[in-house]
């Protein structure tokens, strides 16, 4: 039996790539419709038949998956204009024809695929870790507070996906901003009882070059971040601590950390 | 200038649009709304500014200098941004692509309006009174510029001092954030009804 929801179609127009500097072309396709389809299982069919809507086979459309449950970062792409991750995106929440594009404040690799390495390069810079390696057992750190934990998980869920960069006006090819991510990472490790050993560092690495001074108060991140977090409220907080920093800095304390 | 030293070059940006541009620009709005009393109270004012002690001095450490590193410095900043209206169409995305158009704006209305007044005064070819804004406002076009210009103004002042409460770190919460939003809403209608009202008076 040949129901209605079968012969249903999805239109997709996609901004396709085929390498790191050839000009970008927009193709259309129309995949069937199935319930329950998500922006990746539309693709995948894609990936089965590359066929654009003109009937002429074409190479298939590349993207970047892994967890498919919104937790690992790496789908993201411009989705109707909205930067986002597309596991999540629903085909029946989406107005069609549905526009594919790839978050261009990144390198792009091939079509939705992109270059995600400068936001890892930001967290090294930043030391996004807790510092607890050595030549003998340091044992147990000081405790956090419960509540604190709780707080301080909701900005771990960061998956360092790069919406929050694609969002924000001031993170482009003219500027070498690191974007809300990394500097919200910092607040986060700042706020850890060891971490924040190494806070002084931290600070004076987002007060050098590309870092929290370039934030020009949008607040596009904290629209788009997918997970919440309270990016905005990251930066003005770590506006305070650098300004305290600042000072610290410049009339001179004898130690580093508190 | 260094891109290691970017976080203190925008600090210093950041301070210098309060204090002391923005200061003095509320000074410069209540000085003028002494033409809503008449052609002497406004000669008077203008007059007893004139003849302050240190006049060069206040004009080059308290107006010259600072506005001009606040403008140029601003312009750099004006044109590292890439708008995106189209896809965040909030409200805090719109104040920031108009704090930088006004920004823009204002660095072109001011040198206009400093070539037309201040300079003219001194090379001696005119004196800064009553009269003279009169015969400038009298020009429908001009009276239009004016009135942009100053709106420009008081909303560049109003929305950044919002933006240096985050800046330096002292409204943090959504909520203190927005609270901020409301109370430099209302310090730029009040600074634009003193300063258009002015205007006004020398119509």
């Amino acid at each position: 039996m040949v129901t209605a929801t079968e012969t249903k179609k999805v239109k997709f127009e996609i901004l396709r790539q085929d390498t790191p500097e050839s000009t970008p072309y927009w193709e259309k396709f129309e995949v069937n419709y199935r319930p329950n389809m998500n922006v990746i299982s539309a693709l995948m069919e894609i990936r089965q038949n590359p066929v654009n809507v003109d009937g002429k086979s074409t190479t298939p459309v590349t993207w970047d998956m892994n967890c498919l449950e919104e937790v690992c970062g790496a789908c993201s792409m411009v989705i109707n204009g909205r930067p986002r991750q597309s596991c999540s995106a629903l085909i029946d929440q989406l107005t069609q024809p549905i526009q594919l594009a790839p978050m261009k404040t990144f390198p792009v690799v091939r079509d939705l695929q992109v270059d995600r390495t400068r936001m890892f390069d930001s967290l090294k810079k930043v030391k996004a870790w807790v510092p607890i390696d050595g030549s003998y057992d340091l044992g147990e750190g000081p405790r956090m507070p419960e509540r604190k934990r709780q707080w301080a998980y909701e900005l771990s869920k960061c998956m360092t996906c790069g919406v929050c960069l694609e969002a924000c006006p001031n993170v482009n090819s003219g500027s070498n901003f690191m974007g809300p991510a990394p500097l919200s990472q910092v607040r986060l490790f700042n706020a850890h009882p060891t971490g924040s050993m190494n806070k002084d560092e931290r600070l004076n690495t987002i007060m050098g070059d590309g870092g929290l001074a370039n934030c020009g108060n949008a607040q596009n991140c904290v629209v788009a971040c997918p997970k919440g977090i309270p990016l905005t409220t990251s930066i003005a907080a770590l506006n305070r601590d650098t300004t305290v920093q600042m000072f610290k800095d410049f009339f001179g304390s004898d130690h580093m950390v508190d | 200038m260094s891109k290691e030293r970017e976080f203190y070059w925008r600090r210093l940006h950041s301070l210098l649009g309060i204090i002391p541009v923005g200061l003095f620009l509320t000074q410069h709005l209540v000085v003028n709304h002494f033409a809503t009393r008449g052609e002497e109270a406004f000669n008077n004012a203008s007059h007893f500014m004139e003849s302050l002690p240190f006049r060069y001095m206040l004009e080059i450490f308290v107006i010259f200098l600072p506005l001009m590193f606040h403008a140029f410095y601003g312009l750099y900043i004006a044109f590292t941004a890439k708008h995106n209206p189209q896809r965040f169409g909030t409200l805090r995305n719109y104040l920031f692509i108009l704090q930088r158009f006004t920004g823009i704006f204002l660095v072109v209305f001011i040198v206009w309006h400093v070539f037309e007044t201040r300079f003219q005064a001194a090379i001696g070819a005119k004196e800064v009174n009553f009269n003279m804004m009169a015969e400038i406002l009298s020009n429908p076009w001009m009276l239009g510029f004016y009135i942009v210009g100053v709106i420009s103004a008081t909303f560049h002042l109003a929305n950044g001092i919002w933006s240096f409460l985050v800046s330096w770190g002292i409204t943090q919460s959504a909520r203190s954030q927005q609270i901020a939003t409301y109370v430099t809403l209302v310090i730029f209608l009040a600074l634009s009804v003193v300063g258009v009202q002015a205007l006004l008076a020398f119509v």
